[in-house]
């Protein structure tokens, strides 16, 4: 691989990483409830952006139909009907010990996750599925092959979830 | 590594005409000029077009004064957009009501790269990925987001009421509008534009040789493409289904608070959106660069296979500029419809259409794969087509007595029944 090429995808990795890693802090960040969710649509893009350059198009373009394209307008919608008022609103008064418990246990939850996660991945290398693996067809193929049964399960499981939301909403149809 | 990439960063290889060839990127960004940019350059045209064959269907004038037609009146529009005071209000949310129309135009300009304008290399999609037809949907979807978020943040209940709207049409609409492309993804088995160009160009419905294999000369692909582009319409907010800027109850919208340049900003958004979306239509349902459904080749005269392909762009663009006038044509003819309408055409009516129709191309591949024949296919889809329509009637003799005391809520347009007056004997 030319030299060029590991720097384009070093430095698209670093500008999608960064955004995304920005982002996920805004969530928590922003005391406004709307800017948190564009946040969070904005992380849901770049992670979709990262599976792109993974070769995994099919999970990136279901990253954005499913959650950007479609629950994150929902989130949304929720939030504007709720209509939280003014951000000062919701401030909070500081609370000090609360903030220094919550980082150290951050700090905690942290090194846990990179003891486990991170620490074995440290030594790999960038690598890239072959080039039809995240291709439609091939994830087509194993759904109805290999995880035909998982898939069904899940799909009754959604199909519970929607009669159960109308049974709940209308009772009266 | 770094350093060293730095240094070959700047070569001459890496910037030549080969390296252009070679380089994916650079091929890409060839392809975003030679592709996206008349996009952007075409919106002024579109414009005026819309105006002057608006004005020539409601027996009027237009704007005829600046330049020849006409034709400079949408610049001078934009200089005066420009020069325009750009107000802010006071209680906007500004950061979001700054962004917002900028979302607004980024998702026609990301479909405009997935146009095929002809089956020179240069011409195909930026990225001709074997997603092409989904990633229409993913950024199509994205479209929700300008609309709503100006709402939102023009602190305005008005422009909140068009923005919320706006997102319960698009997202109803979406749902049958990737229905009736999974139908037609179903039929041309494949998920790129190219492809599906590709699988017209065969005989028709796969039995009949000379005449190309057009999605919305087949049953299936009619009944699609008729999905197709009722969704779109209402995707790009156009009338009938304007209901997002509806005057007479919002003002106009979610756009109510924007000035100037940012408004102008949301009304290119709107032409480019219908623009792409003519363009897929073109591509997806009407074989795409090819004036005629007739296969030349076939017909004894291959000139005029070449002729085609050498003229693929224009071809494309006068197909598209159809569909464009077609969008305008309804403007000027259809009446906005209610909200309730809206939502029920695009629930009871458009959704279970595209998923029924769905099933029958399955219908039709199973049985033509397992006859080996196509005309197999072909009766076992009027066969299922009987079937469903059937059950279709069952249903709602079944049901009419449910919906007897209800309010017919479906749309119904130019049956020669007279409006009832609601304030009764005058």
């Amino acid at each position: 691989m030319p030299p060029t090429d590991e720097l384009a995808k070093l430095t698209l990795f670093g500008a999608l990483a960064g955004v995304a890693a920005l982002s996920a802090v805004g969530v928590v960040a922003f005391g406004n409830a709307v800017r948190s969710a564009l946040c969070l649509i904005a992380n849901f893009f770049c992670l979709a952006f990262l599976y792109f350059t993974l070769n995994a198009e099919l999970l990136g373009i279901t990253q954005v139909i499913v959650y950007t394209g479609a629950i994150m307008v929902l989130f949304l919608f929720v939030i504007m009907l709720l209509n939280f008022g003014s951000p000062q609103f919701l401030k909070e008064p500081p609370d000090y010990l609360r903030k220094g418990i919550g980082i150290l246990f951050g700090v905690v939850l942290f090194g846990l996750i990179s003891s486990q996660v991170l620490m074995p991945l440290a030594k790999v290398k960038a690598t890239t599925a072959p080039d039809d693996y995240g291709a439609p067809q091939q994830i087509g193929l194993s759904l109805f092959t290999t995880y035909v049964w998982p898939f069904e399960v899940a799909s009754i499981l959604l199909l519970i979830g929607i009669v159960g939301s109308i049974m709940l909403a209308k009772r009266k149809i | 590594m770094v350093w060293d990439a730095i240094r070959r960063f700047f070569s001459y290889e890496f910037w030549s005409y080969e390296g252009l060839q070679n380089h994916g990127v650079w091929g890409a960004i060839a392809r975003v000029v030679i592709v996206v940019l008349p996009i952007l350059m075409l919106v002024p045209g579109l414009i005026w077009w819309e105006r002057r064959l608006l004005s020539w269907m409601q027996d009027r004038i237009g704007p005829n004064r600046v330049g020849p037609f006409g034709l400079l009146q949408t610049i001078a529009d934009g200089v005066k957009l420009f020069l325009k005071e750009d107000i802010t209000p006071t209680a906007v949310d500004k950061l979001i009501y700054f962004t917002a129309p900028a979302l607004a135009l980024f998702p026609a300009f990301a479909l405009g790269g997935t146009l095929p304008w002809g089956p020179n290399k240069y011409l195909t999609p930026i990225a001709d990925v074997n997603i092409g037809i989904l990633y229409v949907l993913a950024v199509s979807s994205l479209g929700v987001y300008g609309i709503v978020l100006a709402g939102y943040a023009s602190n305005n209940k008005y422009s909140l009421m068009g923005g919320l709207r706006s997102s319960a049409q698009l997202i109803s609409y979406e749902l049958a509008m990737g229905m009736a492309l999974a139908g037609a993804v179903l039929a041309s088995g494949s998920l790129t534009m190219t492809g599906m160009v590709h699988f017209q160009e065969g005989p028709w419905l796969g039995m009949v040789k000379g005449v190309q294999n057009w999605l919305i000369l087949t049953p299936y692909g009619f009944v699609a493409a008729l999905i197709f582009a009722i969704c779109a319409i209402a995707e790009t907010n156009r009338a009938p289904f304007d209901l997002p800027e509806a005057e007479n109850e919002l003002i106009a919208g979610y756009h109510t608070e924007y000035s100037s340049m940012k408004f102008a900003v949301f009304f290119m958004g709107e032409y480019a959106a219908m623009f792409v979306f003519s363009g897929i239509f073109t591509a997806v349902f009407c074989g795409g660069y090819h004036a005629l459904p007739i296969d030349w080749t076939f017909a004894g005269l291959p000139i005029v296979d070449t002729a085609n392909s050498v003229a693929a762009g224009f071809i494309f663009l006068g197909k598209v500029a159809f569909f464009f006038s077609c969008f305008i044509w309804l403007r000027a003819t259809l009446p906005r419809l209610r909200y309730d309408q809206l939502m029920s055409l695009g629930w009871r009516s458009l959704l279970p259409l595209a998923v029924a129709n769905f099933m029958l191309v399955g219908v039709w591949i199973v049985a033509a794969d397992v006859y080996k024949s196509e005309m197999a296919g072909l009766v076992a889809y009027l066969i299922g087509f009987a079937v469903m329509f059937g059950v279709y009637l069952l249903v709602k003799r079944a049901s009419a007595d449910r919906f007897e005391g209800m309010e017919n809520r479906g749309v119904v347009m130019n049956t020669g029944v007279e409006p009832v007056s609601l304030l009764g004997e005058v």
